[in-house]
């Protein structure tokens, strides 16, 4: 039960992105479509569980007060793999992806979770937390990359969604576009979390009065 | 190197390419230090100073440790080493020297290294002004007064949201969207002024 709980909570309860507000730089410069948004999702998945994986096995080695320039290392190493292999397999999205590959490895999430999570549990949840807080991440930065693709282009991952007539916002591909985008999402999320508040101590309340009523 | 191309890289950096709001550095600071504008000044400040004290040591080991040992490919290894080690560095240095500049910077200091705007100023700089056939003095000057003006224009954008935010606090936002969302639409806004600065043509 713990073990789904690691996984799945970082789609909703702890969605880095739209929750924790970690990693926001690559989820606004690169969400310009899906496909760019799945590679960069997939790259700081692999990043994530990777760090979380040596990490959690080296969290009694490592001496507490040079741990940060440690897990720094590991994650950087990881991310010189990312680059190379998607330098070599994938040039065209490694173009379009650019200088956020690099930048992969200050991203607060995965140094968030390394400290916050991979050094204090064992191998087994930090794999699971690793995979959960990367789908979380994807899921964020696709859901973004996905509204920006349709509006800005009239195209999802590259097929037309709309008719000729459709005249795309051209706003949305740009820079102001992804600040509006998340800037509403998250706006909507914090909704979605009030109303699933009240209607729980709706729920409370009412099986309070009923216990009353009983009585 | 000419003065014109000098002109062209400090407005490109400041206005044109903004790191905040066209390049998407730096984005965790500018949402979480520009609540108020005497914390924004600050953080300004101690990122103005260590991207150009970055762009300057990653120069150096750019060009005389990863070309002469053809390790290149190791640039982001080394690069988040050295920023990491750097920012430690000036913050002992000012502890030491100025304790004044130390309590108005210092809470700061910490929170830069992992700021993705200083790493990123030393990847573009790599990739615009490193490795292209540029002489090697003009690529020194000009890595130096990118990191510096990209300094400034990360603390440009910082002040405007901070100017905008402590006026934002007497608005009825809706509950929902107070705090993180209202500053991402705020900032859209801005990027939309700031895409005027697109037209800008120097050089």
């Amino acid at each position: 039960m713990s073990a789904l709980r690691e996984l799945t909570k970082g789609f909703y309860k702890e969605n880095p992105v739209f929750r924790l507000a970690l990693g926001l730089c690559p989820a606004l410069a690169v969400s310009t479509s899906v496909q760019n948004a799945l590679g960069m999702g997939a790259a700081a998945t692999f990043v994530l569980l990777g760090s979380n994986v040596v990490i959690s096995l080296l969290g009694r080695i490592i001496p507490a007060k040079v741990r940060i320039p440690c897990f720094i290392v590991v994650i950087a190493s990881f991310v010189t793999i990312v680059e190379l292999v998607m330098g070599a397999f994938l040039p065209e999205l490694s173009k379009s992806l650019g200088i956020f590959i690099p930048l992969i490895v200050v991203n607060c999430i995965i140094l968030g979770r390394a400290e916050a999570f991979a050094s204090k549990n064992g191998l087994w949840l930090s794999i699971l937390d690793g995979i959960g807080m990367g789908i979380g991440f994807t899921f964020a930065i696709v859901l973004i990359g996905a509204i920006r693709e349709v509006l800005g282009d009239g195209k999802l991952m590259g097929y037309m969604v709309f008719g000729p007539g459709f005249q795309p916002v051209l706003i949305m591909i740009l820079a102001p576009g992804a600040f509006i985008t998340i800037g509403l999402l998250m706006g909507w999320f914090n909704l979605l979390d009030e109303r699933m508040k009240r209607r729980a101590e709706q729920k409370a309340a009412r099986a309070a009065g009923n216990a009353r009523g009983g009585r | 190197m000419d003065v014109g191309q000098l002109l062209a890289i400090i407005i490109g950096a400041i206005f044109v390419s903004n790191f905040v709001l066209a390049r998407f550095l730096g984005l965790c600071p500018f949402v979480g230090v520009s609540k108020d504008s005497d914390s924004a000044l600050g953080m300004g400040m101690a990122v103005i100073f260590v991207m150009t004290m970055a762009s300057l040591v990653t120069w150096f080991i750019y060009n005389y440790v990863l070309v002469p040992l053809e390790i290149t490919y190791l640039r982001t290894i080394a690069f988040i080493l050295v920023i990491a080690t750097l920012v430690q560095f000036v913050e002992m240095v000012i502890e030491k020297t100025s304790p004044t500049l130390h309590k108005s910077l210092g809470i700061y200091l910490p929170l830069i290294t992992t700021n993705c705007a200083v790493l990123g100023v030393a990847v573009v700089n790599v990739d615009e002004f490193m490795g292209v056939g540029l002489a090697r003095n003009a690529s020194f000057i000009y890595t130096i007064v990118h990191g510096f003006s990209a300094g400034l224009g990360f603390t440009l954008a910082l002040i405007l949201m901070a100017a905008i935010r402590e006026r934002l606090d007497l608005v009825d936002v809706p509950k929902s969207m107070r705090g993180i969302p209202i500053t991402f639409i705020v900032a859209g806004l801005m990027a939309i002024a700031f895409l005027g600065f697109s037209g800008l043509k120097i050089g």
